[in-house]
């Protein structure tokens, strides 16, 4: 087992990245017109990664599987963006957004990483302001913050429910210009199949175009990963159906080490599943757990009565409803953290008290808050004696002025009215933690080859906060890999254009080709999705929310059997050299198959239980969860070897300075 | 419920084209529409036959993939959402549905029911941002105030999933909207009026190059815009090329 | 198209700046016709100053002739240019589904004013045109209101008349509000929407009363 180097500069946590970058080795900018790079993926990360290395005068190609950059799925973010502003003066600072940040992750995350990030995060509202993103702002025609869950301060920047989709806007703006300026060659409809490694440096990729099917060589002198995470492993998650692992687990396979894959966020708050047809799973805001009461029927009868749909919720008696996370966690009651919240529903719902047809859901009730608002209102409106109808109605227009577009919503996806009868709701796989394990550079273990956004595991450790994945995106983008990365390519300034005639593209383009046309010529009895969905039910029923060794063990073993029955029986329609989305998703669910089981084995490895990570086995007396910092205080990097299950551990020690390591409770 | 959908398939750009009917059983109601499609597809492979090709993504209405003009319309019959937040409910048992892709010659047709938005690319490419370095050494926020007023309806403007649901509901295969929603959104922010001129002229001589056709203000596309983007942006896009070209 | 008019938004203001022009010339029109509803001799007069003022004759009318002319070629190239703009169509196409029979069939009320244009001509310009400068038949300043009359004497005209003006009435009803949207003043949308609609129906209707009372009363 070696050490690994995660670079990280001298000096205190607070001057750390401003002496790094003083220090740091810088190209001429007449030698960066020479100097290509390719950029995978342009969501935040990646878009901002590509328009700001083009500024700086470096050739970008830039690759994306949609058809603009505008689609990548950072834009489906709505709750905002956090950033140490201190605008509200409520006593926010970068010690305060990373001391946050650290905790959130339940301390398996990088110091010195979120320390920059917290530092950085105010340039990122500035440049986004420039950019012309239009964040709320109140009537004095300042930025306008709001509170999230698990901190003390005001610090979320947001643009109505859709912050995602105008930072990624802005990101795409400031590539566009770039585009326009012949800076940035744009790819779009095409998809990165290899890394192509020249004496051990990453120097290339194969893309297949898309459209025509066409397999492709580009050469560069660095290669930036910044493809999202795998949340897909799951077949249904809150990603978008195209979001993949592709990429990230082709540069694993070519030497880059991948860390902590179990650290998966699963979002107590999305829209369940109505049948085996389902394709996706659409989040509700996790404000929404503010005014509602989530609760299980009583009584088991009740329950079966219910999922066959002979009794109506709103029939139920009070006595008879089970409001659980009030009884377990009665001082922070329904407010508990996302993997808390989420494990507790689905506690109830394997005991057999769901609340739809597929047994998996629960109530998220607002008829108390529509009540206590309604009664509010009234007195405030001096209405005496106010009828039963009259405080439902003003409150119902309290709810609706809080949460009316998520309501629509829902009404458009489930066909109820959620302020007559209670939502439904059921956890859904949301957010990786774990991912491309990254140094302080954001460099993988390759040389040259980068990764960053949700892509790496760097930041979130084992749980993210909200409104933080869009920071560290943009932040890794924008002010982090345009400096690091300039250190690496210092050394290249003499190499000269990369020939995509070397021996190494003939290899990597011929293996790409000949995993596609076994695809083609498999003629098997399964359709691809048919694969998916068997990986996605064992991850879910195994490696989902709560894990124990046994079901690990199990499911390691069943991953194994589906991966080569997939190999066996797949079965793949149309041809190589035309638009072939079966293809697409053949080769994406093949690198899934092999991630799940990675995926598994980390699980297994990580005898204790952290942030979206929860072992059965390792409980405090009252079932909640139990980290172990003397034996696990570490990232787990995958080295691949051949076989997922023959992968090797490396371990970076995770050291805390400026933290003190403690227990989060929420009795 | 049994259904019979009428569907274009293509095999590629240079093929003709035809509609091709297919019966599906036994859907739920509260399936989406595309996982309609995907059940369809689904018993296409089953049978070795090649399975429908449509562009979709974020499946939550945001990410501006998917199109489709179904039954005459642009993302389909229900109104505020794009067509993969359309549910099978607004549809009845032995319906006849027509699924056609969203046509202009601005968007050609790569495959089936995929179609070739590159022209709102290249239109954004042509003057779609504001030229400032993404350095961050731009001043603080907060010292560009900007009235609540302005900053939300720049955000309404900025709401646009450049999805060409208004290009394909048009009669004229107009992208008006489209381009208004994107020169509206930086028109209203002080920090895009030092380029405002430059932008509009150049965003709308691009949109004429791509061979829409002419707005004559019908106002389909805002009732079929899956985000409501109001037509008053094309009388701004308007007012404000006037105020460029004169 | 070069110049100016090489801009799809510089040819859609054109056309709405035409069609203010029409608006207005459209109103003026209807108020000295329906004075002959009262009084011969007031429709005489105004009718006689139309036809002898210099201005009138050789500035305005020039204009309204280029601006009437304008108007229908430009409209029917954009409606070609519009129609190319979609050469593959769709097998379904619902368009009632989002926008009024009106705005989507500008080009069938214009070619509808158009032939009736053509009937409004011969019936009254040309005869004018030769009364006074081809055959220069001496000036009657009372003659105006019989030849009026006796142009609703047939019933045919006046059924030809009244179909034209409810297409007119179609035409402006989407028209109106589409002139100032297209020019860009939208701050009154509301104002001007219920404006277009008054105008829409009232000078249509001015015109068909005209027509009708003197096809009863000659």
């Amino acid at each position: 087992m070696t050490t690994l180097n995660s670079r990280i500069p001298e000096g205190p946590i607070k001057d750390k990245w401003t002496l790094y970058k003083d220090k740091i080795n810088l190209v001429n900018p007449a030698n960066k017109r020479n100097i290509d790079i390719i950029v995978i993926g342009t969501g935040l990360a990646g878009g901002s990664a590509a328009a700001t290395l083009a500024e700086l005068g470096y050739s970008v190609k830039a690759f994306a599987y949609q058809d603009s950059p505008r689609r990548a799925h950072s834009i489906a973010a709505q709750g905002g963006i956090n950033a140490s502003k201190n605008y509200m003066g409520d006593g926010d600072s970068n010690y305060r957004l990373f001391y946050d940040t650290v905790k959130g992750g339940d301390y398996r995350s990088r110091e010195a990483n979120v320390y920059r990030l917290a530092e950085v995060s105010g340039n990122i509202i500035d440049q986004c302001v420039a950019q012309g993103v239009p964040f709320a702002r109140d009537y004095g025609g300042l930025l306008d913050n709001r509170s999230f869950g698990g901190v003390l301060v005001s610090r979320t920047f947001y643009a109505k429910g859709q912050t995602g989709q105008q930072l990624l806007l802005g990101a795409y703006s400031a590539m566009n210009r770039q585009i326009a300026r012949g800076k940035i060659e744009m790819f779009n409809r095409h998809e990165m199949l290899d890394v192509v490694k020249i004496d051990g440096k990453a120097r290339g990729i194969i893309a297949r175009n898309l459209i025509t099917g066409e397999i492709e060589r580009h050469s560069a002198h660095a290669v930036v990963i910044a493809t999202g995470g795998y949340g897909n492993v799951y077949f249904l998650s809150t990603n978008a159906m195209g979001s993949n692992a592709t990429a990230a687990w082709k540069i694993h396979k070519k030497g880059a080490f991948f860390a902590n894959p179990c650290f998966t966020q699963i979002h107590p708050t999305c829209i369940p599943r109505s049948g085996d047809y389902q394709s996706k799973l659409t989040l509700m805001s996790e404000s929404l757990r503010n005014d509602g009461r989530i609760w299980v029927p009583a009584k088991l009868e009740d329950a079966k009565a219910i999922q066959q749909k002979k009794l109506k919720p709103i029939q139920i008696a009070e006595e008879n409803r089970d409001y659980f996370l009030e009884r377990r966690y009665p001082a922070f009651g329904n407010l508990v953290p996302r993997d808390v919240a989420s494990r507790a529903a689905k506690e109830r719902c394997d005991a057999g008290f769901g609340v739809n047809a597929t047994g998996e859901a629960v109530y998220l009730d607002f008829a108390t808050a529509i009540k206590r608002y309604g009664t509010e209102q009234a007195k405030i409106h001096n209405i005496n004696n106010p009828s039963t109808e009259k405080i439902t109605q003003l409150g119902e227009a309290v709810i609706e002025e809080k949460y009316g577009n998520l309501f629509q919503m829902y009404e458009k996806i489930i066909d109820e009215n959620p302020y007559k009868t209670p939502m439904m709701i059921y956890p859904a796989t949301h957010y990786t933690m774990g991912g491309v394990w990254v140094d302080y550079n954001l460099m993988t273990t390759v040389p040259g080859l980068y990764c960053i956004g949700e892509a790496n595991f760097s930041d979130h450790g084992a749980n993210r906060l909200g409104a933080s994945a869009l920071m560290q995106g943009l932040a890794d983008g924008y002010f982090v890999l345009p400096y690091t990365i300039g250190d690496y390519l210092a050394d290249d300034i003499r190499t000269g254009k990369i020939r995509t005639d070397s021996p190494e593209f003939d290899e990597a383009e011929k293996s790409v080709k000949s995993q596609l046309e076994f695809f083609i010529n498999n003629k098997g009895t399964h359709t691809v999705d048919y694969y998916h969905k068997r990986l996605g039910q064992v991850m879910w029923d195994k490696v989902g929310m709560a894990r124990n060794e046994k079901g690990l063990k199990e499911a390691i073993i069943e991953i194994q059997e589906i991966r080569e029955d997939f190999w066996k029986n797949v079965k793949v329609p149309g041809s190589l050299n035309e638009f072939n989305q079966e293809l697409e998703k053949a080769g994406r669910v093949a690198d899934f198959l092999e991630l799940g089981e990675l995926f598994a084995k980390d699980a297994l490895e990580r005898e204790e239980s952290c942030g979206g990570h929860f072992r059965e086995e390792h409980i405090t007396d009252d079932g909640e969860a139990k980290r172990d910092d003397v034996n696990f205080a570490y990232v787990a990097a995958w080295e691949y070897t051949g076989k997922p299950s023959e992968a090797i551990l490396h371990k970076e020690e995770l050291q805390f300075k400026d933290i003190e390591l403690k227990t989060r409770s929420y009795k | 419920m049994n259904l019979t959908l009428k569907i274009w398939r293509q095999k590629g750009p240079q093929d003709k084209g035809r509609m091709v009917e297919y019966k599906v059983t036994d859907i739920s109601e509260h399936m989406s529409f595309l996982e309609m499609m995907d059940v369809l597809n689904e018993s296409l492979v089953a049978k070795d036959e090649e399975p429908i090709a449509f562009d979709h993504d974020c499946r939550e209405g945001i990410c501006g993939m998917c199109s489709l003009q179904i039954n005459g319309e642009a993302h389909g019959p229900d109104r505020g959402i794009t067509t993969c937040q359309l549910h099978m409910r607004m549809f009845k048992d032995g319906d006849t549905i027509f699924i056609e892709p969203f046509r202009a010659n601005a968007f050609p047709v790569i495959k089936d029911l995929v179609v070739d938005r590159m022209a709102f690319e290249r239109i954004q490419q042509a003057g779609g941002y504001i030229s400032v370095n993404t350095s961050g050494n731009t001043q603080d926020a907060n010292s560009i105030p900007i009235s609540k007023q302005n900053a939300d309806l720049s955000m309404d403007a900025a709401s646009c999933i450049g999805c060409g649901a208004c290009v394909a509901s048009c009669k004229n295969s107009s992208a008006m909207l489209f381009v208004a929603a994107k020169v509206s959104q930086y028109a209203l922010l002080p920090q895009g009026k030092i380029e405002a001129k430059d932008r509009v002229k150049n965003m709308v001589m691009q949109m004429d190059l791509e061979g829409f056709g002419n707005c004559t203000n019908t106002g389909a596309c805002e009732i079929e815009c899956p985000k409501g983007i109001s037509i008053e942006n094309i009388a701004r896009l308007n007012r404000e090329y006037l105020a460029a070209t004169i | 198209m070069s110049g100016f008019l090489s801009s799809s938004i510089a040819r859609k203001v054109a056309m709405a700046l035409s069609a203010l022009f029409l608006i207005i010339f459209l109103l003026i029109h209807v108020t000295v016709n329906i004075t002959s509803l009262f009084s011969e001799n007031v429709f005489n007069e105004l009718s006689h100053f139309m036809g002898t003022n210099f201005l009138v004759q050789f500035l305005m009318q020039p204009i309204l002739i280029f601006g009437v002319v304008f108007h229908f070629v430009m409209g029917f190239v954009l409606e070609l240019k519009n129609k190319k703009s979609r050469s593959v169509k769709y097998v379904k196409y619902n368009g009632a589904a989002n926008a009024s029979w009106m705005s989507r069939n500008m080009a069938i009320s214009g070619m509808a004013i158009l032939a009736f244009l053509v009937l409004h001509f011969i019936d009254f310009w040309i005869p004018e045109m030769n009364h006074k400068y081809i055959e220069f038949l001496p000036e009657d300043p009372t003659r105006y209101f019989a030849e009026l009359q006796h142009k609703f004497t047939n019933p045919l005209r006046v059924g030809a008349y009244v179909i034209a003006f409810v297409l007119l009435a179609l035409h402006l009803l989407h028209g109106f509000q589409s002139a100032f949207q297209s020019v860009g003043l939208n701050k009154y949308t509301k104002c001007v929407k219920t404006l277009g609609k008054i105008y829409a129906i009232a000078i249509p209707s001015g015109f068909i009363i005209i027509a009708f009372f003197h096809y009863f009363n000659h």
